[in-house]
């Protein structure tokens, strides 16, 4: 089986967000970039198939700037075989994404597309189950397991009120959620290995695919601040409290 | 104008998440009917027709629609979308699953999470975890919204629409329901509940998680959550997690209890109208946002105040 696993580099997880004074967006000057912490899963799931045996290659693709390549040289040091830069400055909203994944699928013809269920910057929720419409496959979404079933996949899903598992007909494309796996962190000698592997460098005009955006951000803002409470004595200074406020 | 609100179901009743989807459908203006679909959807559909406000419920029955997959919803709405200007789903997992699909076919750019309806193109929603909120407008013909239920009130109760059947769709969707667990509680759910009790790593164990927690939550009729790093130390199952990759919450009390706060956790709760915190560590973030704070040991000060109530 062969598996495309798509990276996007976002703010590092841990860094507080700024909202730019002007309201135009966050600060993305001098922060720390990182993998998306739903990709890194879906890229370690990828390794562990074919560490299994069940995939046979790993072709790792990202949308960004010249940078977003550091994040496909942390995709192979953790064991993707090759890897497709789509050079892009532009700001590209997830139905673009999903064209451009569907573009570089038809080159690719992988058995399965492997993604994190959202990027940590715009919590989109939608480039996975976007690709799986334009190329008409079936998705499985939030997943918490997948296994191999014969030609087909089971894919248990992270759903409202407990988990969920659907059978797949491959070609598939699947969405990972936080439990599915730990990333493991590269190794150097694999690190040493990744700079060597291949990154092929596209642009969005060689795919043919029109990136404008859809949405005009009217402005982006800081969210309204809780004022901060008081800290009670004991529990009887609680219970108190929270009788005087109606809440019990 | 018109939107298509889709209903959100399980077990032959209509969840409270589609009278907040109503709500918002008529900030934007227009007509708003609701689609049902489902293998049950007969036995929904009168429970929608009765939300004020809905001029007509769709309903779609059949067994392709069971379970509301993605790939047989999209077959249904997509060519229903010719008499809509928007669609708008609530921000579930199942609302998740199915938006973006419709989206895509439709050529649209999906609007995830919306908060407030400034006008019919105009919406906003948080991203970066919350941590910023944007506004944005969009240029396509018709809009698809996922819409987070705290955000708005849940429609009333009081309308008389008419119900109008729509034909399932057929064919070979490529995927198929083979099973689910659910967990069986006989708490409130977590997302709509007006109470919640929530427990974090300092619970130190499963055990201890329920010894402490489940007693208070029950004295309160609230629903029980838990914060990434409990679940993730397997002391509460993974449904109950509160937080940005979690579940949203806003319940009129929410209490903490050794919750250190971190922003993920925060993301999913502080539009909670009133947060109570119990924790030891007096510098914890979550004291930032509480309005009632307890530094105490938690294994004395819950018991305590299970009893006091």
């Amino acid at each position: 089986m062969k598996v495309l696993v798509p990276v996007k580099r976002v703010i590092d997880y841990n860094v507080k967000v700024r909202v730019k004074p002007d309201q135009t967006g966050v600060d993305l000057a001098n922060v720390k970039m990182s993998m998306n912490p739903f990709d890194e899963i879906s890229v370690e799931e990828a390794v562990r198939m074919k560490e299994a045996g069940t995939a046979t290659e790993i072709v790792v693709v990202s949308i960004g700037p010249q940078q977003a390549q550091e994040t496909l040289r942390t995709a192979l040091a953790m064991g993707a075989d090759r890897g497709i830069l789509i050079k892009t400055d532009a700001m590209v909203e997830p139905l673009a994404v999903a064209k451009l994944l569907a573009k570089v699928v038809a080159d690719e013809k992988p058995d399965l597309v492997l993604l994190g269920k959202q990027a940590i910057d715009d919590d989109s929720n939608q480039t996975g189950q976007m690709l799986a419409a334009l190329l008409d496959w079936p998705q499985g979404t939030f997943a918490y397991k997948i296994e191999k079933d014969g030609d087909a996949l089971k894919v248990t899903r992270e759903v409202d009120g407990g988990l969920q598992t659907v059978k797949l007909q491959t070609p598939a494309v699947v969405t990972v959620d936080l439990r599915l796996n730990e990333p493991r962190y590269a190794s150097l000698p694999n690190i040493m290995k990744a700079k060597k592997k291949e990154i092929a460098e596209k642009s969005p005009d060689d795919y043919g695919v029109d990136i404008s955006p859809r949405l005009t951000v009217v402005k982006v803002t800081e969210p309204a601040a809780r004022s901060g409470g008081v800290k009670v004595e004991d529990v009887a200074a609680l219970v108190a409290k929270l009788k005087t406020a109606g809440a019990i | 104008m018109a939107v298509l609100v889709i209903a959100e179901h399980a077990h032959s009743a209509l969840s409270d998440a589609t009278h907040k989807v109503v709500t918002a459908a008529s900030k934007f203006g227009g007509d708003v009917d609701v689609l049902v679909a489902g293998e049950n959807a007969g036995a929904v559909a009168p429970a929608a027709a009765k939300i004020s406000g809905v001029r007509k419920v769709l309903k779609a029955e059949g067994e392709s629609l069971r379970k509301q997959t993605a790939e047989a919803m999209e077959a249904l709405v997509v060519p229903m979308m010719a008499n809509y200007d928007a669609v708008f789903i609530a921000a579930t997992t199942t609302g998740k699953n199915i938006a973006p699909r419709i989206a895509a076919k439709l050529d649209v750019m999906q609007i995830s999470e919306v908060v407030e309806i400034i006008d019919s193109s105009t919406f906003v929603r948080p991203i970066y975890a919350g941590n910023a909120i944007m506004t944005v407008k969009s240029s396509d013909a018709k809009k698809v919204l996922t819409v987070r239920g705290t955000a708005f009130p849940a429609a009333e109760e009081g309308g008389s629409a008419s119900v109008e059947d729509v034909a399932a769709p057929s064919g070979n969707f490529k995927s198929e329901f083979v099973s689910e667990e659910m967990v069986k509680s006989d708490r409130p759910e977590l997302a709509g509940a007006k109470r919640v009790v929530s427990g974090g790593r300092a619970l130190g164990s499963s055990d201890k998680f329920k010894e402490v927690i489940f007693p208070l939550a029950d004295k309160l009729g609230a629903a029980v959550g838990a914060s990434r790093a409990a679940v993730d130390a397997g002391y509460a199952p993974n449904d109950y997690q509160v937080g940005q990759t979690g579940k949203i919450v806003a319940p009129e009390l929410y209490i903490a209890i050794g919750i250190s706060g971190a922003i993920q956790h925060l993301a999913g709760m502080k539009d909670s109208k009133i947060i109570v915190a119990i924790n030891k560590d007096e510098e914890a973030p979550i004291f930032q946002v509480a309005d009632y704070g307890l530094v105490a040991d938690l294994f004395v000060a819950v018991p305590e105040l299970t009893n006091a109530l």
